[in-house]
């Protein structure tokens, strides 16, 4: 180390007396670039002006000691700043910790996530969720079971980032030791709202929406908690429909009750399951409406599911400049025979 | 975008009146506001006429707040929404336990 400073002394010696010989704009360069250099070893500001009087002394035996004096006063001044820099590189180092820890947190969560979609013969599934920042506070899982049914949830936890991040775990884990209820939708709201409403803090709250798809009989149970309403397709009339299962969020009241509806799906209808952050999307002062949402699926919907969720992603994404206020997840179940 | 929240005490009930929009960034001042009345056992009346938006983390003081007057013995009114507001406190079921408005007085 003491080595590399007494080069960095002989370099920027090089440089000032280059310098004050032919006032290039040559040495100009050579000092912004030998700045750079100082930043990376960690050179203070004040190193840097005792470095200066050094040289000149050493160049300029007969320099006026006025000069040389009034370099230590910058000197003292330039302590501030030093201390500023150094106090600006913790912090720096402390924040790419962070950013690291929270990589690792958001692969973790990614984790959580189903990691395929089930594939049931008669259905065609689609789904993308992306979180606004790197962790989602939206969830979504599959579970299918001996029956030839599946149930699809999605979930939106209040809030954003980590901790929306932290209790979306807790949905995990408590859908994952559920196996009864699997695909009861209404039971499995009210086991779970218990669950959330003894663990969650009071200004929290979680809103579900949960369908289980019967292939046998191509009946669509369904309940929701307060969850954003979705769309149904129904393809013998080309409509769009709302998809709304009044209940309360969980983790509210403890005894919540939710009631159950049923649909009956048809070839070439469609499921819609989304997240608030695809309806609430901003386009500058405005918020998107939901036919304008229902544009974009008709216009995507002669494609595969996850085609037409991606599609819809984009185009929504792209209204906003690729910048998502909310996390945003879209879930796309279509009646293929 | 800014929230603004004035009291009114009147014979028996406190009266907020909260404008602006409220979401991630002024929910905590709301909360801080109303926590505490809803706390001290008051009849809490807000008036939500001059709010254009809330977002989940709005909603959450309210739900805050509900579980407060419950353990309390307060109780928390909601008048004045507008459309837009009140559609999010039906979609999320929060109509059905909280005591909600139409108008200011008109009850």
């Amino acid at each position: 180390m003491k080595e590399t400073v007494q080069n960095l002394e002989e370099t920027y010696k090089h440089i000032l007396k280059m310098f004050l010989h032919q006032k290039s704009e040559h040495g100009l360069y050579e000092a912004q670039q030998f700045s750079k250099v100082l930043l990376e070893h960690q050179v203070s500001p004040e190193e840097l002006i005792s470095v200066h009087r050094e040289v000149l002394e050493e160049l300029f035996p007969t320099i006026a000691e006025e000069v040389l004096d009034s370099l230590d006063l910058l000197l003292e001044v330039m302590m501030g700043y030093g201390m500023a820099y150094r106090e600006h590189q913790s912090l720096r180092d402390r924040q790419l910790e962070l950013e690291s820890e929270i990589e690792v947190a958001a692969n973790m969560q990614q984790t959580l996530l189903p990691k395929e979609i089930p594939s049931i013969g008669s259905l065609d599934i689609g789904v993308i969720s992306v979180p606004a920042a790197k962790m989602s506070g939206d969830y979504y899982h599959y579970i299918k079971d001996d029956n030839q049914s599946v149930g699809v949830a999605i979930a939106d936890i209040i809030g954003k980032g980590v901790p929306a991040a932290l209790c979306m775990s807790m949905i995990k884990y408590a859908m994952d030791s559920l196996p009864e209820q699997r695909l009861q939708p209404a039971a499995l709201l009210e086991n779970l709202n218990r669950v959330v409403e003894q663990n969650i803090d009071d200004n929290m709250f979680i809103t579900m929406m949960y369908g289980s798809y019967d292939s046998r009989t191509h009946e669509f149970h369904y309940s929701g908690a307060g969850h954003e309403p979705g769309f149904f397709y129904f393809a013998k009339h080309d409509q769009f429909e709302e998809l709304f299962a009044k209940g309360i969020a969980l983790g509210v009241s403890r005894d919540a009750k939710f009631r159950e509806y049923s649909r009956k799906i048809e070839t070439g209808d469609l499921i819609v399951f989304l997240s608030d952050g695809v309806t609430e999307s901003r386009i500058g002062d405005r918020f998107i409406d939901r036919e304008e949402i229902i544009g974009l699926i008709r216009n995507y919907m002669h494609l595969s599911a996850q085609e037409v969720v991606e599609s819809v992603y984009y185009e929504l994404a792209k209204l906003q400049d690729f910048q998502l206020k909310d996390d945003f997840t879209l879930m796309i179940i279509r009646r293929e025979v | 975008m800014n929230l603004s929240i004035r009291y009114e005490n009147k014979a028996d009930v406190v009266v907020l009146y909260v404008a602006g929009e409220i979401d991630a960034y002024t929910a905590p001042k709301l909360r801080e506001e109303l926590i505490p009345l809803a706390e001290k056992g008051n009849n809490v009346k807000v008036d939500l006429s001059d709010v254009q938006y809330i977002d989940s983390t709005g909603l959450g003081v309210f739900i805050g707040a509900l579980k407060a007057t419950d353990a309390n013995n307060s109780r928390l009114t909601l008048v004045g929404m507008s459309q837009r507001v009140q559609r999010l406190f039906t979609i999320t079921g929060l109509d059905e336990v909280m005591a909600i408005e139409e108008e200011e007085g008109s009850k």
